[in-house]
């Protein structure tokens, strides 16, 4: 279980102290957890606060009852965090098997990554050898980081807008990928998602607009209300609506 | 050839010799030769008017290799040679060759090599150099190699350097020429440590309607070594040049990249790109969050950058 105690980010740009995150507290121990709300809510630094990638100005992280606060990003990957980036990061020199044996901590067979990538429909024998540079599509590299982000097998696993720049490929064998994570027992999944369908089989839906939770519960719950109400945020609906 | 354990792993390094090879070969240690074997495609033969070789590639080569590596093991010595290859239209060969300091004194050890190329019409070449230096002297390590190439109608180049350890100080030049449908294409890699300079001066003549010319150099410059990137490229025909120049630096490192582009004809169509900068911080945040501490991945992204 992972729980967050009044966490504080804030950020200082051209001499303004902008407040990111006030004072979130949640607890998340569902299986299938979604964060959303509109853009620039702070959805994606309370991710990153979580992962490490951003030191919290104040409050605490407890993972499985330790305090990992001030545990580095490896630290808290070693401990059975992950993290798939909404933009990932392209490289030079490193290949899809390099990055997905890294992310399991052994050398796989070709097999055992053409299993991986096969989740996300991308044919292993095309990408095995191909380098994460910019000869590969955004979508593609949205596909890899999924990929490699499974290879992690962690306890706890966030996906940062997964969806975004998906779009080719079937959305149905997407949202497979994440129940399929979700009915591993003993794992939970954060996604960070704007799509109705990906919220639709969330256990939770938490909603963070201006660094604040503004809305938290069950997703069949949650989910009504956001596609009714105007006020939590018309993005959402517009974005909703284009995935149908 | 009697070889000590130090020479042998000097070859090993530079050439990934285990043992003798089975082709035509030519070892120089400490300016001397130490063996050679030619074969019924490949002719080697000392120079009478200064040091160094020939080597002769006849036409009906196919896919033979040739090693000539040079050892230095003994300190203060300042080795000069000049290698000409005459690689016969048609022919298709592989020269290996490449230059392996093992310094253990005070003094300096130095290796200059010229090797021009007379690259016939529809030949192929694929040459492959790679410079090391080790020992636990003082002696500073020097290597400069100067490429001369000269590429015939048709005919192919390609050229894979590499500098990876030891070597203080190096300067690097090539110059090619290329006739019609020629086409050169050079995989250049470096990586300083220390107090170590490494220079690169590239100039490639595009003369032939046609003729194709791509350079690609990736370098890492570590603690307070300096590279220096100087490229030039002429387009006198119609003719395609691309020049890449992609550098990581680290801690007190710097490299300085001077790209010239001469477009001397309407329809020569060149390029350069120039990247340098420290790794990248969400490189390191990815790998990091795959589990590696800071200095592995940081080894990760240095050796697939120099892969």
């Amino acid at each position: 279980m992972l729980e967050l105690k009044n966490i504080c980010y804030s950020a200082e740009n051209d001499g303004v102290k902008k407040d990111i995150i006030k004072n979130v507290s949640l607890k998340l121990d569902e299986k299938f957890i979604a964060f959303t709300g509109p853009n620039g809510g702070g959805k994606s630094t309370l991710a990153k606060i979580i992962m490490g990638i951003i030191k919290p100005t104040s409050g605490r992280i407890i993972f499985d009852g330790k305090d990992i606060t001030d545990l580095s990003v490896t630290d808290r990957a070693k401990a059975g965090i992950a993290f798939a980036f909404q933009q990932p990061v392209k490289f030079k020199g490193i290949t899809v098997t390099d990055l997905i044996d890294i992310a399991s901590g052994r050398e796989l067979s070709v097999s055992e990554i053409c299993a991986y990538l096969s989740e996300v429909g991308l044919c292993a024998r095309e990408y095995v050898d191909r380098e994460i540079n910019s000869s590969l599509s955004g979508g593609e590299l949205k596909r890899i980081e999924i990929a490699v982000t499974l290879a992690r097998k962690s306890k706890f696993t966030i996906f940062d807008e997964p969806e975004a720049g998906i779009d080719l490929w079937s959305f149905n064998s997407l949202i497979k990928v994440f129940e399929n994570l979700a009915a591993k027992t003993a794992e939970s999944v954060l996604i960070i998602s704007h799509q109705e369908r990906i919220l639709s089989i969330a256990d939770r839906i938490v909603v963070i607009s201006a660094g604040e939770v503004v809305g938290d519960g069950k997703g069949e719950e949650i989910l009504p209300q956001l596609l009714s109400s105007s006020s939590v945020c018309n993005v959402l609906k517009d974005k909703a609506k284009e995935a149908l | 050839m009697n070889l000590g354990s130090t020479e042998k792993g000097l070859l090993k390094e530079i050439a990934g010799l285990e043992a003798i090879p089975t082709g035509a070969y030519n070892v120089r240690e400490n300016g001397k030769l130490a063996g050679r074997n030619v074969t019924a495609n490949v002719d080697i033969v000392s120079k009478t008017d200064k040091p160094g070789i020939d080597i002769y590639i006849k036409s009906s080569t196919r896919g033979e290799r040739v090693d000539i590596p040079v050892i230095l093991t003994e300190t203060g010595l300042n080795d000069l040679v000049y290698n000409d290859f005459y690689v016969e239209d048609g022919a298709d060969v592989t020269i290996v060759a490449g230059c392996g300091i093992h310094n253990a004194g005070g003094l300096k050890s130095e290796h200059d090599g010229i090797h021009a190329f007379h690259i016939g019409k529809n030949a192929k070449v694929l040459y492959i150099e790679k410079h090391y230096g080790e020992g636990e002297g003082t002696g500073e390590r020097i290597l400069n190699p100067t490429t001369l190439i000269e590429i015939d109608e048709g005919g192919s180049m390609t050229m894979e350097t590499a500098q990876i350890r030891g070597v203080d100080s190096a300067i690097r030049k090539t110059n090619a020429v290329l006739k019609a449908n020629a086409t050169l294409v050079i995989h250049e890699k470096i990586m300083t440590h220390g107090k170590q300079y490494a220079e690169t001066d590239f100039h490639v003549a595009l003369n032939g309607e046609n003729s194709g010319a791509h350079v690609i150099s990736r370098s890492i410059a570590k603690d307070d070594s300096h590279q220096k990137y100087l490229s030039c490229v002429d387009g006198n025909a119609k003719c395609s040049g691309h020049t890449e120049c992609d550098a990581i630096i680290m801690d007190n490192g710097s490299v300085t990249a001077k790209p010239e582009l001469n477009a001397n004809n309407i329809d020569a169509s060149l390029i350069h790109e120039a990247a340098i900068g420290k790794i990248a911080g969400e490189q390191l945040i990815k790998l990091t969050s795959l589990g590696l501490t800071e200095k592995e991945a940081e080894d990760r992204i240095v050796n697939g950058f120099l892969k």
